[in-house]
């Protein structure tokens, strides 16, 4: 009985420590005065004067277009990408490319933004939101795989052999028992993909030019200049929106979950 | 045969990326370091990194920050993740740890910019207790502490991976056998979570390697990392070259610990 209020007590004690620079972050948001010291009385003038900051605004705007864009974008080719690699047949090759494929996943942020502005200024690719969208697409693609790819392992091949033997085309069986099969698996790719792409500093501080700029690397200019409570009050709202986004993954994995559970109650049925 | 034909029409966008964005950059960044600011080929580059001592200490610097970063978190994390297991509620728990990771790094950074300043909330803290404010902000202790603090979740969430499938018998069986508890953990539980454990050294280690903007931000330029450097090289200095011989050394330091942990996927731990 002791043990697990030691235990407890070690559990709230983390999450103290991962909660209190955000809700610090956000409690200032309501601070009538101008630095994250001493509070100095409720105000939502922060939260006004965010709204009211067109810059900012139209920053926010870009951000979700991009992050909405690249993660579509990332979540076709990585799907097309996993089913290529799940009829592969040969090892060699398949962990050839599984390999190339982590590779995006494993590297550092620094590495694969200076890679990538050389690689756009030895295509003459201009710097702005196309490389920014082509970098967000190229880093969010291997995620995709590898939420696809175990959902394309768990299909039975006797299933699309029954599909086959019923006279379904190879695209039939493809939009009818693939697709909507591995369906999760893009769901969950495509919500990674977005969420890459929303938190992505680096690779965009490195290829982005003076035209484009996405939330990070402008909190990134706006903190080196000091505090402003603004930020505060758009960390408020991003907290929001972290919640909701969390919230909606959750009930897509549970979804998932649960959809499995019926199918294998199917089976012993 | 159509299957084949079709296999070759979904290998075109996803092969089209593989040269492009994987192998490309690689080969790029490479052919990049072996020229000098002015365009000349070189291999004058390696020869400054090896030979000027500054590189070679920076490395090592960079090494030695990634490693404590890496051990703090790790001596945090394990701990968590083991109750974690046991606790009731654990998928809510699960997602309270997750949310953190969903919250901009730069926000976060900026958060700790406010508790550590002058008159923050560290020091606001202290005052309580009469003791006169201090230099938080700025120093190796900030830094060290903010990038921990970052990248715990990252840590916890492979080895929780890591402890579930675990198998709960081994468990009971070594407690039956007469084992005490520190020896069950020792013997049985630690050995068979190790994969968890050097998939989440390997998810924090890389990444400590090559932060950047925590070195600006709470670092203030005191903590040069091998990912400062790159970024001061591209961005500011414009030498690519160095820059890119920087990279070079990364990358290969990089596919030494992932040779060393084994190979594991980084990011997906979040999911």
């Amino acid at each position: 009985m002791k043990k697990w209020k030691w235990s407890n007590l070690y559990l709230i004690f983390v999450f103290i420590l991962l909660y209190v620079p955000i809700f610090y972050l956000v409690g200032y948001s309501f601070s009538a005065g101008d630095s994250m010291s001493n509070f100095h009385g409720f105000t939502w003038q922060h939260y006004l004067d965010l709204f009211a900051d067109t810059r900012m605004i139209q920053i926010v705007v870009d951000t979700l277009l991009l992050a909405l864009l690249s993660s579509l974008i990332a979540t076709i080719i990585g799907t097309m990408g996993a089913l290529a690699i799940h009829r592969t047949s040969r090892p060699v090759i398949k962990n050839t490319v599984l390999s190339m494929n982590n590779i995006l996943m494993v590297s550092p942020d620094v590495i694969i933004g200076a890679s990538f502005l050389i690689f756009f200024t030895a295509l003459k690719i201009p710097l702005g939101f196309l490389s920014v969208l082509m970098s967000h697409i190229a880093f969010s693609i291997p995620i995709v795989v590898l939420m696809v790819l175990p959902k394309l392992k768990e299909m039975r091949q006797s299933m699309l052999d029954a599909a086959r033997d019923l006279g379904s085309t190879t695209t039939q069986v493809l939009t009818h028992i693939i697709m909507p099969f591995i369906t999760p698996g893009i769901l969950s790719g495509f919500f990674m993909a977005f969420t890459y792409s929303l938190d992505d500093f680096a690779v965009t501080f490195f290829v982005t030019g003076n035209g484009f700029q996405t939330l990070a690397v402008e909190i990134y200019a706006r903190a080196r200049q000091g505090i402003s409570l603004e930020i505060n009050a758009l960390s408020g709202v991003m907290f929001i929106f972290a919640l909701l986004l969390v919230i909606g993954y959750y009930f897509i994995q549970q979804g998932a979950q649960t959809r499995k559970a019926k199918h294998k109650g199917g089976e012993t049925l | 045969m159509k299957k084949s034909t079709t296999n070759a029409a979904f290998y075109v966008p996803y092969g089209l990326w593989l040269a492009l964005f994987v192998v490309a950059p690689v080969l790029l960044i490479i052919y990049q370091s072996f020229f000098d600011i002015s365009g000349h080929f070189t291999l004058g580059n390696y020869a400054t990194y090896f030979q000027s001592g500054t590189y070679i200490l920076m490395t090592i610097n960079s090494v030695v920050y990634a490693f404590i970063i890496t051990a703090v978190t790790l001596l945090i994390s394990y701990p968590t993740a083991y109750l974690l297991h046991y606790a009731k509620h654990k998928q809510l728990w699960l997602l309270l740890i997750i949310l953190p990771t969903w919250i901009n790094l730069l926000l976060k950074a900026y958060a700790f910019i406010g508790i550590f300043s002058q008159d923050g909330g560290v020091n606001g803290f202290l005052g309580m207790f009469g003791i006169a404010p201090k230099q938080f902000l700025f120093t190796d202790f900030s830094f060290i502490l903010v990038a921990s603090y970052i990248e715990i979740p990252f840590m916890i969430l492979p080895i929780f991976n890591g402890i579930e499938e675990l198998d709960q018998g081994y468990v009971n069986a070594s407690r039956d056998l007469g084992a005490k508890g520190w020896q069950t953990f020792t013997r049985v539980i630690l050995p068979l979570t190790m994969n968890g454990v050097k998939a989440g050294v390997q998810a924090v280690f890389i990444p400590s390697l090559s932060l950047f903007m925590l070195t600006r931000l709470i670092g203030g330029n005191r903590v040069i990392t091998l990912g400062t450097a790159i970024e001061e090289h591209f961005l500011v200095t414009m030498n690519w070259g160095m820059g890119s011989t920087i990279g070079v050394v990364l990358i290969i330091a990089m596919f030494l610990i992932m040779f060393l942990t084994g190979e594991r996927k980084r990011k997906g731990g979040r999911a």
